[in-house]
């Protein structure tokens, strides 16, 4: 008896949070969600990340059931999802303008899903109070909505659908309208909100910084397909796809053409005639074939070779062409002897702090930093 | 110099409103309100006293007369904001772009004729000879011909017809600017549509609706053609009663008195409305 309790339980906890598979939305001719399959486990954080118009708000919207997918399946917690109105689905999103109700006070706008349900107005009261709390903001039940500022406009849309206790919450760019000191300060806080309530969270979002800083695992979508899942650490580094390794984080794309092939290392040349080594298994590339070759800023080093490696590495002279002053994020573009444009991260440690437009200069880069891809067409 | 001349501005572009004010509201009704309060007591001869006033209230047909025409108003106004509110939200919520503008613009068609056609048109379809009444018969639910015009069912029909406008204007108005996302999100935590109604839709709708049953509220009171034309000798209206006094009696001071009550009614109705919806009338007529 015992085991068989066991066994249920487990069979219950063995259900992802969100399950997707194969959804599908068409509209008319568009297709706007090409057969997208993910699981979300319980308590994750996870992202959708990709340019506006990829389809990540549709898929969003069927989430929460605005919009019925053409084909496929969505189960919550191992319940298909097919057909029920968003009125009973057990997620709740929080809207992109975040949709406080103007004509409520904050109380009477966190109390709204709980008066819903028919509990009594003392609990109400209780568990606004509660989670309002929670979210920091204790003592604002009786405030307008005009009276929060943007940032706690936020935490109420938050805590609005906490109180519910949804299986996953939904977040449509949220932090969009807020001014970038304060979306800084939020994506913390959204982060450990988030841990606090240990509730599934789906955020889209068409900013890379706010999917790497906050999720457990990001999907990076581009014209309704999921070009690849996977941590922000995968993602940044190691990108299944040219989009990818184009959209997110900084690269450096360089066209060129497969010269040699030698096991996993490449030999590539671009039209200006200069040559470059890159390992990539797994490529698919064959001699003669066009590639990209992505290289993120970071990944190059300024300055004289220092004996190390040095035979592996791909070393060229150039001209600095200009300087880009950002801080910790400054950069440089060196032109190199063949004319290409090549940006490079600025060592943070004050090194080459005096370059200056036309100083001669000389980078190189591991093959294993860079990524090749066969051309597609598509980026 | 520039404050001169900005002030000069300022006071020209005031003019027209103030003139319009003094000149169309404030003198004539200066002008009744005196000769509401002077007796006739011989041929060319008055004194002031408020026995105008007094008359009104010591003849039942006259204060029967002012309660039936305010509870009728009242009731259109009700009728037509029960009307009016399923055609706005319709208009606003639930159709995009040509469709909207073509269903806005069928609103408005029919108040290119003037009133009196429109009540004409009305008095064809109800008539014992009418369209109605024909059509009855030709189908065999009646025996003989049916008078549909001249009592209070007719007025009303007539009362809503000629005021619908006038509540949908500003109920879509007021229901274009409700973002949509809040509908969603009312659905989104768990909300019915009766409670997405009630709790989000109307409450974001009010300066419209109260906008709008001022508006019908004192086209319905005022009226005087409908009322006469389709209530016919039986269905008294109080501007009737005004227009009696005035015209066919003669007895501008008793008439000017109507006017001072009907003005005193209709104020008196829309603060109690307005009191009642929580509503102030420069947040109603600001935001609609």
């Amino acid at each position: 008896m015992p085991f068989f309790f066991l066994r249920g339980c487990n069979l219950t906890n063995s259900h992802p949070d969100l399950e997707c598979r194969d959804l599908t939305k068409n509209f008319d001719a568009f297709r706007a969600v090409d057969q997208v399959s993910f699981d979300v486990p319980q308590g994750s954080f996870f992202s959708i990340l990709g340019p506006s118009g990829c389809g990540k708000t549709t898929l969003l919207r069927m989430i929460a059931g605005f919009q019925s997918p053409t084909s496929g399946d969505l189960r919550i917690k191992g319940k298909s999802m097919i057909g029920v109105p968003p009125n009973k689905r057990p997620v709740s999103m929080v809207f992109q303008h975040l949709a406080l109700f103007p004509t409520m006070n904050i109380g009477d706008n966190v109390g709204f899903g709980l008066r819903q349900r028919g509990v009594g107005k003392a609990e109400i009261r209780a568990r606004v109070e509660q989670v309002l709390d929670r979210v920091g903001l204790p003592h604002v039940a009786e405030r307008r909505v005009d009276q929060l500022s943007g940032g706690q406009k936020q935490r109420v849309a938050i805590a609005r659908c906490m109180v519910l206790e949804p299986d996953v919450l939904l977040l449509d760019e949220p932090l969009g309208a807020l001014d970038l000191k304060l979306r800084e300060h939020m994506k913390i806080e959204l982060k450990s909100l988030q841990h606090a309530f240990n509730t599934t969270f789906v955020y889209i979002t068409h900013d890379q910084s706010e999917a790497l800083v906050m999720s457990d695992n990001i999907a990076v979508m581009n014209k309704g397909r999921f070009e690849q899942i996977g941590s922000p650490h995968e993602i940044y580094h190691h990108p299944d796809t040219a989009f990818v390794a184009g959209f997110v984080g900084d690269a450096n794309k360089i066209d060129a053409k497969v010269t040699e092939v030698n096991g996993a290392m490449l030999t590539l040349a671009t039209e200006m005639g200069s040559e470059m080594k890159v390992e990539a298994a797994g490529a698919g590339l064959s001699v003669g074939q066009p590639a990209q070759v992505f290289l993120r800023p970071e990944a190059i080093a300024l300055g004289a070779s220092d004996a190390a490696a040095e035979s592996a590495a791909n070393i060229s002279h150039g001209t600095v062409e200009t300087v880009f002053f950002n801080g910790a994020n400054s950069t440089v573009t060196v032109k190199d002897g063949a004319g290409h444009l090549v940006k490079v991260a600025m060592p943070q440690t004050g090194d080459f702090a005096t370059l200056r437009k036309g100083d001669a200069i000389s980078t190189r880069w591991l093959p294993k930093q860079a990524r090749c891809y066969a051309v597609s067409g598509d980026v | 110099m520039g404050s001169d001349r900005s002030r000069l501005g300022f006071y020209l572009l005031l003019a027209p409103i103030l003139l319009w004010l003094i000149v169309l509201i404030i003198l004539p009704h200066v002008g009744l309100f005196l000769v509401s309060i002077s007796e006739k007591i011989g041929p060319r001869e008055y004194e002031t006293g408020f026995d105008n006033y007094a008359a009104f209230f010591s003849e039942p047909l006259y204060w029967r007369t002012f309660a039936r025409t305010a509870i009728m108003s009242i009731m259109a106004t009700a009728l037509t904001l029960i009307l009016g509110f399923p055609i706005a939200y319709y208009i606003a919520k639930l159709t995009r772009g040509r469709t909207k503008t073509t269903l806005f613009l069928m609103c408005m068609i029919p108040f290119w004729v003037s009133e009196l056609v429109r009540t004409f048109g009305w008095m064809i379809l109800l008539r014992e000879t009418g369209v109605i009444s024909n059509t009855l018969q030709y189908l065999g639910l009646v025996n003989g011909p049916i008078e549909l015009l001249y009592n209070d069912a007719a007025i009303m029909v007539g009362l809503v017809y000629t005021s619908i406008l006038f509540m949908v204007v500003p109920l879509v108005t007021t229901l274009d600017s409700l973002d949509d996302s809040l509908i969603e999100a009312g659905y989104d935590l768990g909300g019915t549509s009766t409670s997405i109604m009630r709790e989000i839709v109307i409450p974001h709708a009010m300066p419209g609706i109260v906008s709008g049953c001022i508006v019908v509220f004192m086209l319905s009171l005022g009226n005087y053609l409908t009322p006469i034309l389709l209530g016919g000798k039986d269905s008294l209206w109080f501007t009737g009663m005004i227009y009696t006094q005035f015209i066919t009696r003669f007895n501008w001071e008793l008439g000017s008195a109507f006017g001072f009550l009907l003005l005193g009614l209709s104020s008196l109705v829309v603060f109690l409305g307005l009191k009642f919806s929580g509503q102030s009338l420069s947040e109603t007529m600001g935001r609609s």
